[in-house]
């Protein structure tokens, strides 16, 4: 008998990626996300906490630094102490980095332009409960959708997270490293491999109408892990 | 603030003119206030009043079963099947885009997201069809720049999908181009909110952003040509706050599902002016607005500025007085000012204090009634010259290479790889995928088909045919997807009305739309007029911009134009190798010369009707309309969207190759299809003219005369020209 | 009173928009124009009329909100 899994979509004031994320949860889990509005500090009993895309707070200052200090964040923090996962996409990463919950930054793209196409993404690890449905090496693709997705942190983090094989995707050919990002990091994991960042957007490619299901086997690898 | 004393030669300053200032003067039975003759100059500007366009607009068909408001409401609404209505508009923003490129696309592109989320959808789209000046002049690079960050900026910032359009480049441009921003939206049919207000007494609320000194006077900046002084004119820019507007979307989308609205507005051009006139005025109510309730981000705003300010991503709204409360939690919740600046009155006259004195008290029938409204005079332009005979002296190759780099033809990758395309997660064809963009309705198998388009050098040289042109390729491009047109939104953009051989082309390039909209079913239901679009005296070419809309009851059975090897292409639709103002004729040949391509409606109905049917009955892998560049330009567009080559066979006998395959002749189509007999045995039966054009398969292009261009190659020349320019 | 806070990134995080407005000033004939670099300023109104006071507090909040130190470092200027 499969575990009835909990998942929750956490928004702030200008998130716009949340209906996308909650229908690829839906997809794969069987059942809806619980909505989360970023005043609601409650978590409790929830597996799996994502923070989707958008510009929340407008951007403004820098992505992600006013949701990162919102208290719903010191929930999140809790939830991942209490061992839950957490899936930060796109300006979710963001506010994973500003939070301090994930090392690094997101500078402006290189080339100082929003980028919105299709990226490649190679699969680094798939033992984790992210990427389990994958194979090592696969490239999927995955919309992109950012101005300021140029993964940045000093040599020592970037050698720390290679040397513990924190790098969950990497930009691959064809499309390669177009946002300028740091040895071409897409999207990293925590040391306990339970939070997991990145820019581009699996949850838009999740149906063979819309192009493709690139990005269901992230979806299907939670649904897996979680209800195991 | 002027001291000066209101008078013929401040009025003239504000707009109106002598015989119009002495109608307010009339009406008024006094000298006015200057927030009085505010109010007067913005009402009865061309933008808001439509003065010399209105005897025109009401020669365009508006009314089909599936429409359910038309003209007149903030956007239009049609019925599109599973209790939904689709809520669409297309409006310009023009002057404010050659002044402040980045602001003026940017809040184009918020004023036309408010008009749709005000009537109760939530926008689920965006389009914007865009001309710009010649790529040699020094100024087109920063507007080309700015208007595309902005209109990223803005509609990547709030989340909805930018997921279609066009752009043109053409040097009658030059100094004022052409913004056009499109949105869509989706709402339940029994639930569209309209703007007249009801109810003496119930509380007139204000929400959104703050108050400043945005744009005041930027409706009648939007009805004047440019002189050279137009640099001057920057204080008047309105700066977007997409992160607000996204929040205000939020917050009015959970009022909208209870029953506190009675009427609600966006304060566009002319902010609280028009939204608090035109919903009291069309509700047969009074108003009195009381200015020192009014959230201001300034200090020592006067009456004047307040009436007038274009302050973005405000709203006002008529409530139920037993659910104020309600709505200002709502607003709260998202942090949105929320304030009651007012009340209905059975005076049927606006009346605005401020800080203890009547500022303005104006009646509001014939603030309204007494409107100029002009038949200005036409001239009717003279018919294009032929162009006779043109020899081809380059070949297929060279021209078609050519062809696909110019900047007219050129991929738009550069431009939309910048708008975020798939937020929603309901983009079933994206940019540059199909000829129109399909976004499926979220939880329902249905998705609309939407696009936009205009080809302005045919309406140039003959604005009956490019008129007629225009909706006919809407419709053509809503069918090529395997959509049902229903109905346009038209973005008017023509020079100055005073102008006889203007309003020539005016009435001409009307009475083509009129006539295509009703041989095709396909009603105008909402619109903007755009006049003035000259600089130092030189018109752009008529730009009749169409929006088009259609749906698909299934959206997996939406088609694009990617080529998949070992289809058979099939052309459909007449050819007679019509090179007048085609491309070819202007980058090859290097004239703009002849008569634009001539619209035969029936044929398009007959030819369009079949190849719809056709899509969905699900024998059709991709499908493109032959437009722009001809039916060569067609094919290679779908090889180098496929990734896939072609070969192709040597056209008719008696017409010259590059008359077939540059031509430019209406009504047609290329469809790749695994059975082309059975294609061509359908088309023979229902007189439908069809030619099988050769076949899919590897990664070269073999023309009929044997040449082979390798599909890299040309992308690269295809993708090469914007980044170039822009980036260089 | 009022605090200004200026926030760059440290050097060696690559600035692109600096380099940008570099090479546009180039452009424009500019020349001797060296490294650029881009920042921000915000102004702060303060309550507090103690100049040192107000001076850490503004510092405490650039370290928590104003300037991310993992890419940015800030400077607090009373007045």
């Amino acid at each position: 008998m499969l575990r009835e899994m909990r998942a929750a979509v956490v928004t702030f004031p200008g998130i716009n990626r949340e209906r996308d994320m909650a229908i690829a949860l839906t997809r794969s889990f069987g059942r809806a996300p619980r909505m989360i509005w970023h005043r609601d500090t409650d978590l409790s009993g929830l597996d799996l906490i994502v923070i989707p895309g958008g510009f929340s707070y407008g951007d403004y200052l820098r992505c992600g630094a006013m949701a990162a200090h919102s208290p719903v964040m010191d929930a999140v923090r809790a939830h991942t102490a209490r061992g839950g996962y957490v899936l930060g996409v796109c300006n979710g990463f963001q506010i994973l980095t500003e939070a301090g919950m994930l090392p690094g930054a997101l500078l402006r793209n290189a080339g100082l332009r929003f980028l919105s196409s299709d990226c490649h993404l190679r699969v680094e690890r798939t033992d984790t409960a992210f990427t389990s449905h994958y194979q090592r090496g696969d490239i999927f693709r995955a919309p992109m959708a950012h101005g300021d997705g140029n993964y940045f942190a000093d040599d020592a983090t970037l050698d720390r997270l290679e040397g513990e094989g924190l790098v969950a995707f990497r930009y691959a050919p064809p499309t390669g490293n177009r946002n300028g990002s740091a040895r071409d990091i897409a999207g990293i994991l925590s040391p306990n491999l339970r939070v997991l960042g990145l820019m581009p957007h699996p949850e838009d490619l999740v149906d063979p109408l819309l192009g493709g299901e690139d990005g269901k086997p992230l979806f299907d690898s939670l649904a897996a892990t979680l209800a195991a | 603030m002027t001291t000066r004393p209101v008078d013929a030669v401040l009025a003239r300053e504000f707009g109106l003119n002598a015989e119009e200032y002495a109608r307010v003067l009339a009406i008024m039975g006094r000298t006015p206030t200057l927030t009085e003759l505010g109010i007067f100059s913005v009402m009865w500007s061309e933008h808001c009043s439509y003065k010399s366009s209105r005897v025109w607009l009401r020669e365009l068909p508006t009314r089909a079963p599936w429409v359910i408001h038309g003209p007149g409401e903030n956007a239009g609404v049609v019925d599109i099947g599973d209790g939904l209505a689709a809520v669409f508009k297309m409006e310009s923003h023009n002057h404010p885009s050659f002044i402040e490129p980045y602001q003026g696309a940017a809040t184009g592109v918020g004023g036309i997201l408010r008009d749709v989320f005000t009537m109760g959808a939530r926008p689920i789209a965006n389009l914007n069809a865009l001309r710009f000046g010649d790529p040699g002049d020094p100024r087109t690079r920063r507007i080309v720049d700015g208007v595309v960050r902005g209109i990223g900026g803005y509609g990547n910032c709030v989340g909805v999908p930018t997921v279609g359009g066009e752009v043109n480049f053409h040097a009658a441009y030059n100094g004022n181009p052409l913004v056009n921003a499109m949105t869509v939206g989706i709402a339940p049919r029994d639930r569209i909110f309209l703007s007249a207000a009801a109810g003496v007494g119930n509380p007139v609320v204000y929400v959104g952003s703050k108050t400043g000194r945005d744009g005041i006077h930027g409706a009648t900046m939007a009805s004047a040509a440019f002189g050279e002084d137009s640099a001057e004119k920057r204080p008047t820019v309105q700066v977007g706050d997409p992160f607000t507007e996204k929040l205000l979307i939020e917050a009015c989308l959970e009022l909208m599902a209870t029953d506190a609205i009675i009427a609600i507005q966006d304060m566009g051009a002319a902010g609280l002016t028009s939204s608090s006139v035109e919903m009291a005025g069309k509700g047969g109510v009074g108003i009195t607005l009381d200015l020192d309730a009014v959230p201001q981000r300034e200090r020592d705003m006067t009456a004047y500025e307040m009436m007038l300010s274009e302050s973005q991503e405000r709203m006002l709204m008529v409530l139920r007085p037993d659910r104020e409360h309600v709505a200002r939690a709502v607003f709260e919740k998202w942090e949105l000012d929320f304030a009651v600046i007012g009340r209905l009155t059975n005076s049927g006259r606006i009346v605005v204090r401020h800080q203890g004195r009547i500022e303005a008290d104006i009646p509001l029938a014939p603030l309204a009634d007494q409107a100029p409204l002009y038949h200005r005079p036409t001239m009717p332009p003279p018919p294009p010259a032929p162009c006779g005979e043109v020899a081809d002296t380059v070949g297929l190759e060279a021209a078609l290479v050519r062809l696909l780099g110019c900047p007219d033809l050129c991929s738009r990758a550069w431009i939309w790889d910048q708008y975020d395309a798939t937020v929603g997660g309901q983009t079933v064809k994206r940019p540059g995928a199909a000829d129109a963009a399909v976004v499926r309705v979220e939880g329902h198998a249905r998705a609309l088909a939407l696009t936009t388009d205009c080809t302005p050098r045919y309406c140039a040289a003959d604005a009956r045919a490019g008129g007629a042109q225009a909706v006919a390729e809407a419709w053509r491009n809503l069918t090529a997807v395997g959509a049902r047109p229903l109905a346009v939104t038209d973005n008017l953009n023509f020079g100055n009305p005073e102008r006889p051989e203007i309003m020539g082309q005016f009435a001409d390039a009307i009475a083509g739309m009129a006539e295509a909209c009703r041989a095709l079913d396909f009603p105008v239901v909402s619109g903007n007029v755009s006049l003035y679009n000259e600089t130092e005296g030189r018109s752009v070419l008529p730009t009749p911009a169409i929006g088009g809309l259609g749906v698909l009851d299934d959206a997996a059975r939406a088609v694009g134009i990617a080529l998949r090897p070992g289809l058979d292409l099939v052309l459909l639709g007449a050819t007679a190798g019509h090179l007048g103002q085609s491309l070819w004729l202007r980058e090859v040949a290097g004239q703009e010369a002849g008569p634009p391509p001539p619209v035969d409606l029936v044929a398009e109905r007959r030819v369009g009707d079949f190849v719809r049917a056709r899509i969905l009955a699900g024998t059709v892998a991709a499908c493109h309309d032959v437009s722009d560049g001809g039916l060569l330009v067609a094919v290679a567009e779908m090889a180098l969207a496929g990734e896939v080559g072609a070969r192709l066979l040597p056209g008719p006998d008696g017409l010259a190759p590059h008359a077939f395959w540059f031509g430019e002749d209406q009504g047609r189509y290329v469809l790749a299809v695994a059975d082309s007999a059975a294609l061509l045995a359908a088309a023979a039966a229902e007189g439908v003219p069809a030619r099988r054009l050769g076949s899919a398969g590897g990664l070269d292009l073999t023309l009929p005369d044997g040449a082979t261009i390798s599909l890299p190659v040309l992308r690269r020349r295809h993708e090469q020209f914007l980044p170039d320019w822009l980036e260089g | 009173m009022k605090a200004i806070v200026t926030v760059m990134l440290k050097p060696g995080v690559l600035d692109p928009q600096g380099r940008a407005i570099g090479q546009a000033l180039a452009h424009l004939g500019f020349a001797g124009v060296g490294e650029v670099r881009a920042g921000k300023v915000i102004e702060l109104d303060l309550a507090e009329t103690d100049p040192g006071r107000a001076r850490t507090q503004a510092e405490e909040m650039a370290r928590q909100l104003l300037a991310n130190t993992v890419i940015e470092s800030f400077r607090v200027d009373v007045a």
